[in-house]
């Protein structure tokens, strides 16, 4: 379970949001809309532990989920806006390094191909696969390290409609072993019964005022 | 622990698909070395004193030079954020980044040195010592270097100020070493030397890594 209380996050010294409080039981999938820079990005950083909570606490299972960031981030898998994989390996050689890197067998990366649709592409090199093909094996991770809170940036974006449904039936079988989902997006997602957490624009003083 | 040989283990596969940036260390290290003749003029006994500092200078510019990359290209792709959520320790995740640049760089370079030395006629007793000085050397570097590195991510200009960081670090290592080659030379005790070589690097084994590792957090908040 992830709970956020009250959390606000600066950068730069400008507050980019405030009081964010919600609590994700498992199974549950939280969608955050917004317009650029209301701080949807800054915010799944923060969830991932990579940025500092200004104020507010984040717990996971009712403990301090920053207390020992490193064990919260051993139950995450965030997928930013870039794809952080190494274009001179082929797909199957970057999936296995991601495996042993997260733990698990590199024999899974097959399954994890499969789930993407990428398992024809297995022998390619990435340097040779389109910003769409590059997501895809981006999200293969996902299935891949399956650790139980999905943090998920634009997830969609650059996917074909086949990328699309991939990845819908991915989070469906996540959320159906009781993982978490938190999404930024401006495209519809394929997270049936999502809750919504939408940043609102800055009121014009404020961004004055810094 | 399997999640710090898994990122070593990346990084070696990468630089042996990458082998010209080793190959370039390697080159330049070599031209580095042969230009001196060229510098100072072909007198073999002069060139036979200045050799073991001529050797290890140019070692240390050479193994510099794929530190700017070392870091730099996975914080720009994203895959540093990833290293910081393996659940590794950060200190660790800069571990193997050092142990990486090491085996990729400093090992060939090791590899190649007494060659360096050929080229400028150093003493042949004085080849083994130079190779075990310079395997700490080295090591010592390539922690060093990558904890410059890491306090230089983001940092405009970051390539330029990181020799200006490193280098100066570097000059007692590098004082120890060449008076080993010298002392090997001149037939006297050279294990003094290449204890205090040691004695460094394993200062800086958990030291660097450690600086490096809150640098490294703090560059991907």
């Amino acid at each position: 379970m992830l709970q956020a209380d009250a959390l606000a996050a600066e950068r730069g010294g400008r507050s980019v949001f405030a009081g964010v409080s919600f609590t994700l039981t498992p199974g549950m999938a939280l969608t955050l809309t917004g317009p650029n820079g209301a701080g949807k990005t800054t915010l799944l950083r923060v969830l991932a532990g990579l940025g500092r909570a200004a104020a507010g606490r984040l717990l996971w299972s009712g403990e301090d989920a920053m207390a020992d960031r490193s064990a919260h981030a051993a139950r995450l898998s965030l997928v930013g806006h870039q794809d952080a994989i190494k274009t001179a390996f082929t797909v199957e050689q970057a999936l296995a390094h991601e495996g042993r890197i997260a733990g698990v067998d590199p024999a899974h990366a097959g399954a994890a191909m499969v789930a993407m649709g990428l398992a024809h592409l297995a022998a390619a090199p990435i340097r040779i696969l389109s910003a769409g093909q590059r997501r895809r094996v981006a999200l293969a991770r996902l299935p891949l390290a399956r650790r139980p809170l999905w943090l998920l940036d634009e997830p969609t974006v650059a996917l074909d409609h086949a990328g699309v449904a991939a990845l819908g039936a991915v989070m469906a079988a996540h959320r159906a072993a009781g993982g978490i989902i938190v999404a930024s997006s401006h495209l519809p997602l394929p997270l049936p019964n999502a809750a919504q957490l939408r940043f609102n624009v800055r009121p014009r003083e404020d961004v004055d005022a810094a | 622990m399997s999640i710090f040989w898994g990122m070593l283990r990346r990084d070696l596969a990468l630089a042996r698909r990458n082998a010209g940036d080793t190959l370039a260390a390697v080159a330049f290290f070599l031209l580095a070395v042969g230009l001196f003749p060229f510098g100072v003029g072909p007198a073999p006994e002069l060139l036979a004193r200045i050799a073991p500092g001529v050797v290890w200078v140019a070692a240390l510019l050479a193994a510099l030079l794929p530190l700017d990359r070392l870091l730099g290209a996975d914080y720009e792709d994203g895959t540093l954020d990833q290293a910081m959520l393996s659940g590794l320790d950060p200190a660790l995740v800069a571990g193997a980044k050092a142990a990486a640049h090491w085996l990729s760089t400093g090992v060939p370079l090791l590899i190649a040195s007494p060659l360096a030395a050929i080229m400028l006629n150093l003493p042949l007793e004085g080849l083994g010592v130079l190779v075990a000085a310079l395997a700490l050397g080295s090591l010592i570097l390539s922690l060093l270097g990558t904890a410059g590195a890491a306090l230089t991510l983001g940092a405009r200009r970051g390539g330029v100020l990181l020799p200006l960081l490193v280098l100066p670090l570097a000059i007692p290592a590098l004082i120890f070493g060449v008076a080993a080659v010298e002392a090997a030379a001149s037939d006297m005790a050279v294990r003094p030397h290449l204890a205090m070589l040691a004695a460094m690097a394993a200062a800086a084994l958990p030291l660097c890594p450690l600086a490096a590792g809150a640098a490294l957090r703090a560059a991907t908040e």
